[in-house]
């Protein structure tokens, strides 16, 4: 029966780095998506920069949040409208039609993610530095961003999956996602503050190994049910 | 080539498929027709491992839904009523990342084969979202036959094109029936189908109504047959 071309089991990683590749290469055509969270991210420093008059001694204990309210609602943005795309155009079920292990597509679009959420990350603290005149780049403070951007897009691609489904997605995502990631930020704004405080890494340790836990748990979870997740 | 036996699908307590029995030999091509609500996509979605069975048994090529759906994708090419492809993505693009998915090995020779048999190998550098409905459900149909599956299935292909686009899909199944492979069409066109199809099924209220091949309507109208079964 099988006389096809030459077909093998797409690797996993191939799949993981070919959707990666796609959603890089149409956003970099469209540009919808990031200039979204950008615009969305500069315009929350400025209003920030105007309400709050903050003092040099006030900006190390209200910068955390401030980064982290910028970051979770951009990435919301950014996740909505990821998964929208696959999903108004029937892409999703060309995915699902893939040969492929479906976990994967997961992998590939929250790597994508994670990406669109690092390169506003990368714009945005050297803004915050320049107009808050207050030096954001710590190696501490930077993992800390790195390691919330991961639990965020992990737990935020999958329940984008899920709310991409329901004809409310756009409010039905921040319904759905704030409460599951309030361990996250609670983590995220509490280790980050303590790296711009001078902290020990007795007071910030515990926050960081809350932010990995947080990480490997949902990305394990993620991966074992995605496959239901986005299913009929 | 397909056995589905007992087929049952509810959306809630909406019973869409009522212990649906339906067989394929390899190279038919199956035209299942029936009115609107009656359960065609849903059943076909199933067919593409896109949708859990409630109860049943699905076989593809010998394997079975949905715990071997890996192997039956590997064999499945799918048309739907939405295109599948990117609007940001050039054609080639689609086609390539649709290629590394599915892990084609001469990917770039199959690409410029299949965007020839389509007719776009002109606009293979065009973003897709410039393309008309009829372009796209042309690329869309070069995405499904890609990597050369043994099994296709075709959800309402023409709807949305115009009678050049509706001529050319025609050429491109027929090309497809012809190479031998196994096709399942749901259309609500049935002078179209009539000429393409060597058997008509009819699908009403989640079962199969009525069956026909082509040898057997010799002589009768498909929209007879069509109307006495839905009867």
């Amino acid at each position: 029966m099988k006389n096809t071309p030459s077909i093998t089991h797409a690797s996993f990683l191939r799949a993981v780095f070919s959707i990666i590749w796609k959603d890089l290469a149409a956003e970099l055509r469209s540009r919808e998506l990031l200039s979204a969270m950008l615009i969305f991210a500069l315009l929350v420093i400025l209003i920030f920069n105007f309400a709050l008059e903050l003092t040099p001694s006030l900006r190390p204990a209200a910068t955390p949040g401030i980064l982290w309210v910028i970051f979770s609602f951009a990435g919301t943005l950014g996740l909505n409208r990821s998964m929208a795309q696959e999903k108004d155009r029937g892409c999703l079920d060309g995915l699902l039609l893939a040969p492929v292990d479906r976990s994967a597509i997961f992998f590939g679009k929250m790597i994508g993610n994670l990406v669109f959420m690092m390169i506003v990350e990368i714009i945005v603290l050297p803004v915050y530095s320049f107009l808050y005149n207050f030096n954001l780049f710590i190696p501490g403070l930077l993992l800390v961003v790195l390691l919330g951007s991961i639990g965020y897009a992990a737990v935020g691609t999958l329940l984008a999956s899920m709310a991409v489904q329901a004809r409310t997605r756009d409010i039905l995502l921040p319904i759905l996602l704030f409460p599951v990631i309030v361990p996250l930020l609670l983590a995220a704004v509490r280790a980050s503050g303590g790296y711009l405080q001078g902290l020990g890494m007795d007071v910030i340790a515990p926050w960081l190994n809350l932010l990995v836990g947080y990480d490997i748990i949902f990305l394990a979870i993620a991966y074992m049910v995605f496959d239901y997740v986005v299913e009929e | 080539m397909i056995e589905v036996r007992r087929l049952v699908k509810l959306f809630g307590v909406k019973q869409v498929l009522r212990g649906l029995n339906f067989h394929v030999e390899p190279g038919e091509f199956v035209a299942l027709l029936g009115p609107n609500g009656a359960g065609k996509t849903t059943f076909l979605r199933i067919l593409a491992s896109l949708s859990r069975p409630t109860a049943g048994s699905v076989w593809i090529g010998g394997y079975a839904l949905p715990s071997q759906a890996a192997t039956v994708r590997c064999r499945l090419g799918v048309v739907t009523h939405q295109p599948l492809l990117y609007g940001d993505l050039t054609a080639e693009e689609n086609l390539r990342f649709y290629a590394r998915l599915y892990g084609l090995e001469d990917a770039s020779a199959r690409i410029t084969s299949v965007l020839e048999l389509v007719g776009l190998l002109p606009r293979r550098a065009d973003l897709v979202r410039t393309f008309s409905r009829g372009m796209q459900q042309r690329l869309a149909i070069g995405r499904a036959i890609l990597h050369d599956p043994d099994v296709l299935l075709f959800d309402e292909p023409y709807t949305g094109l115009d009678q050049d686009a509706c001529d050319m899909l025609d050429t491109v199944l027929r090309e497809v029936a012809a190479r031998g492979r196994t096709v399942v069409m749901t259309s609500h066109d049935l002078a179209r189908v009539e000429t393409l199809a060597s058997r008509f099924d009819v699908l009403s209220r989640g079962v199969i109504a009525a069956s026909i091949s082509r040898h057997d309507l010799t002589g009768k109208n498909l929209l007879d047959f069509y109307r006495e079964a839905l009867a």
